[in-house]
């Protein structure tokens, strides 16, 4: 099972460890319900503050990051505020982080090359980036990428110069870390706007590159 | 409260496993590094985890540390780094 | 768990599904009315016993420490807990994913 290669698949993953659409209900999916049902007849939460409270999860995502990132690109001078104080710049941007949480921006140069994991649990820049994928909540990367970083980066296809120094970022209190990729060649002239879709997820976690 | 390491100041994690809801990392104990930055002052998550107020706050740092300081078979850079956030409790100065 | 010997990465993702975000919306709201925090949740799954916690997903592991962390709080009871669920399995219509 633990062969060396690394693979990603197309479509349904075979070795998926849960039916991602299954119907069976679970010993925890009725956990969710009870646990729901029970809050709600308490009147402790009601089902409107839970469907308001997914659709604002819904509604981050990476395009929030990428905004940050292009604008970041384009204002010299939102890019100094962003790397000095990430939260605040967010805010400015109209991209609110959560309490305590605060955004910290690392900044990939020719020189360094930023990662982030967290290896206690999963933290993660959620505000910014929206719900973490399966694989940098697994006990592979959490690992493995404050270990063997540059391994890891090569996993996901990422190749670094001899010369770059690599700096991981664990999050281990209450800091969430957003990586600000280096602006891809050949996008001289093109908008915010433009710029903010070539900006992916991946490349904002530090796994790879633009 | 005043925070007791100023940045650019060389620190050790404190060794020890303590019982309890610990947000230090095991890989990090016992090993040394230099204050990046002054994070600010947060509740204790040790005493938030057992529904205590976690009060009065602690001061938070990142701490950046050498990778082949961190790992003794460390294949990277002899600059490659990693920065981890640390109460000050767990710290003390580097000798 | 940083350092321990793993096996490659995964890239693995999935789309989450309902009963997923709403266990990420009970996090969210009990944690911001003060019924619980995140690191009593975090601890509950620090306790979890070692193969559970493989066995689990990340969200069974999440509603399970929120439950238990709602049990220990006293904002629900173990009985209250087990009616419900009993309640749940005898539903007519077969076990659903809820009322909506």
């Amino acid at each position: 099972m633990m062969d060396n290669i690394p693979h990603t698949h197309e479509g349904p993953n075979p070795h998926a460890p849960r039916p991602d659409h299954d119907d069976t209900l679970t010993h925890h999916k009725r956990l969710e319900i009870a646990v729901r049902e029970l809050l709600i007849e308490k009147g402790i939460l009601t089902a409107d503050e839970i469907r308001e409270a997914i659709e604002r999860m819904d509604a981050r995502g990476p395009h929030l990051g990428a905004k940050l990132v292009a604008r970041a690109w384009v204002d010299p001078a939102f890019k100094t505020r962003l790397l000095k104080d990430g939260s605040t710049a967010a805010d400015e941007a109209g991209v609110q982080m959560d309490q305590p949480t605060r955004l910290i921006v690392v900044e990939n140069t020719p020189q360094v090359h930023n990662l982030v994991v967290c290896t206690l649990c999963s933290c993660y820049p959620r505000m910014v980036l929206g719900i973490p994928p399966d694989w940098y909540k697994s006990r592979a990367y959490r690992s493995r990428a404050v270990h063997e970083p540059r391994t890891v980066l090569a996993e996901f296809g990422t190749h670094l110069a001899d010369d770059v120094v690599v700096r991981v970022h664990d999050s281990t209190a209450d800091m969430r870390y957003l990586v600000l990729p280096m602006r891809p060649k050949g996008t001289e002239g093109f908008d915010e706007a433009r710029l903010a879709e070539l900006v992916t997820r991946d490349s904002m976690i530090g796994v790879t590159t633009l | 409260m005043t925070p007791r390491f100023a940045i650019g100041t060389p620190v050790s994690v404190r060794r020890g496993n303590p019982p309890g809801h610990i947000r230090t990392p095991y890989y990090i104990r016992g090993k040394s590094g230099t204050v990046e930055r002054i994070c600010g002052e947060f509740r204790n998550p040790e005493e938030l985890a057992y529904g205590r107020s976690g009060e009065p706050k602690q001061v938070l740092y990142r701490v950046r540390f050498n990778q082949k300081d961190v790992w003794p078979d460390y294949r990277g850079l002899a600059n490659d780094t990693i920065d981890v956030e640390l109460y000050e409790h767990w710290l003390e100065p580097a000798h | 768990m940083g350092g321990l010997q793993a096996g490659p990465v995964e890239r693995v993702e999935h789309d989450y599904q309902l009963w997923e975000k709403r266990v990420d919306a009970l996090m969210v709201l009990l944690s911001r009315k003060r019924r619980f925090t995140v690191d009593e949740l975090r601890k509950g799954i620090e306790s979890l016993p070692g193969d559970a916690y493989d066995r689990l997903t990340y969200y069974e592991r999440w509603i399970s420490s929120i439950t238990s962390a709602l049990i220990h709080r006293g904002t629900i009871s173990i009985e209250e807990l087990r009616a419900k669920l009993a309640d749940i399995e005898r539903r007519p219509d077969g076990p659903q994913v809820g009322k909506p």
